[in-house]
């Protein structure tokens, strides 16, 4: 998944629910007839992706319209050889996330209370900039840089690389959500004796936790979608993310597609456990966000 | 630590009183504490762009290969590398294929999504679920997505030419991914697939914002349907527009995971962009001076595709 900057809606995340609870849905079953023919059309091969994932071996020549044989020999398999390229993942994502929120969160605060003037609005730029860098060019540099101070093949290098999606994410999300945040709660917590530090920890935060939590969840995805950073910063089989394990899979020739679509699977769980367990945030990190217009 | 202080230190944009300069000390000391917020996300920022940006127009001057990690010498060799990746016969077809990707692409995700995202506009029953459940192509890996699309686009057993057998007027089996003229149509189609959610979701973020009177006071003039698009709804939706398409192009240009996923630039670079071909010089000729050569154009092109972009469109809404 490429990075994404939350863009200019202030919908306030309530667009899942909120608008439909206030007036009845009208009944139009045409409509929703016509809904579920799209969203299947648009599942379809997320759906073979399952169905291919549940065939026992040997079927690959043509997949059945359905897994009626059920096996689960390819998880079986895809378990056993990508089962730690999953673990590397989940300590690689996991790792972004924690990075991120901590370099984030006081920059996003910043921006959002402290007056720095037109300053702010030189690094809101520098910081919407950073989508237009593609990650070939960041790779590229980072490769040699990588390789002079021993961060190849590193938990540490792969963390610090897969945060350059979430960080300028999580920036641009949370302090569209601290701006909503009145002063006047923050000057109480100096009122009591606290510094900005204090209050930042103690009042912000909490009050934040949406927005914390929206950009937690896409900066992990964006880490553990990532392939580009994968491909290029580890070289050894030691440190292989899922998504060049699943790449190394599809590079030969395949003679078995259900351990391959296993693996796809289990490297899509995590997006679809959000979107099941955190749906509002996920709609909220999609279309909540800032530069205003 | 007085309120006073905190007016005096949070009123940034107000030009300090000359009797506070009494107090120059701590609202110094609380403009470091307030800089210091900042300071991890601006070192991160610069060593994970900036330095890259810069460190690649370097590397684009420079003969940078595997001798370079061992010797650490890195000539300059002024603009041979830009000659060198702009005269291999690979660059036209790669510039080629980037334009026909990026414009294909953002033609087919945009098109499609604000017709989906006008669709669920009109709410309805499962309209919220069917809603979310189309963000998932989105927000499963794409080397995932493109494992699944490749099994795909299979030419004998794939579940694509399976249907298209069906069909009485189709002749053959097409080589979605192996044939040299449709590798690229095959790509483009499955990266308008990958960005249908984005764009629809962001347009219909967009929709939900036009007030519903509008709609009302049109009606009451006779704009309806496709009178009340042109006139009330594209207009007021413009600006979501340009972000999604600027935002779309910008991305466009550097998808890798795509191309590398379903097809790695073949058959016969059929498929190769500026981006993949970038990734091949560095990360296969392991000739880095021409990878960063090409991810510079690669840069340029983005650039001048959004100023010019943003430019002509202020000019537009100016009059």
């Amino acid at each position: 998944m490429s990075a994404a900057v939350p863009i200019a809606r202030r919908t306030s995340g309530g667009d899942v629910a909120g608008s439909a609870s206030r007036v009845p849905t009208p009944r139009r079953p045409g409509h929703t007839i016509l809904g579920v023919i799209i969203i299947a059309v648009m599942l379809f091969p997320l759906y073979w992706m399952l169905n291919v994932s549940l065939q026992p071996a040997g079927n690959a020549v043509a997949t059945p319209w359905l897994p009626l044989d059920l096996s689960w020999d390819g998880y079986a398999t895809a378990l056993a050889e990508q089962g730690g390229n999953l673990v590397t993942s989940l300590i690689v994502s996991l790792g972004a996330v924690v990075f991120s929120l901590v370099v984030a969160a006081p920059a996003a605060y910043a921006l959002a209370h402290f007056r720095f003037g037109k300053w702010v609005v030189v690094l809101l730029f520098g910081v919407l900039t950073t989508q237009m860098v593609p990650g070939i060019v960041v790779a590229n540099a980072l490769y040699s840089a990588y390789s002079d101070l021993g961060l190849l093949n590193t938990y540490v290098g792969l963390i610090l690389a897969d945060s350059a999606a979430g960080i300028p994410f999580s920036i641009i999300l949370m302090r569209a959500f601290m701006m909503s945040i009145p002063a006047s709660i923050v000057e109480a917590a100096y009122v009591d004796g606290a510094g900005p530090v204090r209050a930042f920890v103690s009042v912000v935060l909490p009050i934040s936790r949406n927005a914390l939590i929206t950009s937690a969840l896409f900066t992990f995805l964006f880490a553990w979608g990532d392939f580009l950073f994968a491909l290029t910063l580890t070289t050894s089989e030691s440190m292989r993310p899922i998504t060049l394990g699943l790449y190394s899979y599809i590079g030969g020739y395949v003679s078995d597609w259900s351990p391959i679509m296993a693996t796809a699977v289990l490297s899509s769980l995590p997006a679809i456990a959000l979107l099941v367990l955190a749906q509002r945030y996920v709609a909220a990190g999609v279309t909540g966000g800032a530069v205003k217009s | 630590m007085t309120a006073t202080e905190v007016r005096a230190g949070s009123g940034g944009l107000v030009p300090p009183a000359p009797a506070r300069s009494g107090r120059r000390r701590p609202v110094t000391r609380r403009r470091l504490v307030q800089f210091a917020f900042l300071v991890p996300a601006l070192v991160y920022l610069v060593l994970f762009f900036g330095y890259p940006v810069v460190k690649n127009l370097m590397m684009g001057f420079q003969e940078y290969t595997t001798r370079t990690f061992y010797t650490g010498e890195a000539p300059w060799v002024g603009f041979a590398n830009y000659v060198t990746a702009v005269t291999d016969p690979v660059f036209d077809q790669a510039l080629l294929n980037t334009g026909l990707f990026t414009v294909g692409s953002i033609v087919g995700q945009f098109t499609i999504g604000l017709l989906i995202a006008l669709f669920f506009h009109r709410r309805f029953h499962l309209s919220g679920v069917l809603r979310s459940l189309l963000l998932l192509p989105w927000l499963v890996p794409m080397i995932a997505a493109s494992a699944v699309w490749r099994w795909i686009l299979d030419t004998d057993h794939g579940v694509l030419n399976r249907t298209l057998d069906l069909l009485p007027f189709v002749d053959g089996r097409p080589a979605w991914l192996t044939s040299t003229t449709l590798a690229l149509v095959a790509v483009i189609m499955v990266n308008i697939w990958l960005g249908i959610p984005f764009n629809a979701t962001i347009l219909y973020g967009g929709l939900q914002e036009i007030p519903e009177e509008l709609y009302e006071a049109g009606s009451l003039d006779g704009a309806t349907g496709a009178r009340a698009f042109w006139h009330i709804t594209w207009p007021l939706l413009r600006p979501v527009v340009t972000v999604v398409l600027v935002l779309g192009v910008v991305y466009t240009l550097k998808v890798l995971d795509v191309i590398l996923g379903l097809t790695n630039g073949g058959p016969a670079n059929a498929t190769q962009t500026i981006s993949t071909f970038s990734y091949h010089m560095s990360f296969r000729e392991f000739d880095f001076g021409v990878g960063a050569a090409l991810g510079n154009i690669l840069v340029l092109i983005s650039l001048v595709f959004a100023i010019v972009y943003l430019r002509l469109n202020r000019r537009a809404i100016d009059e």
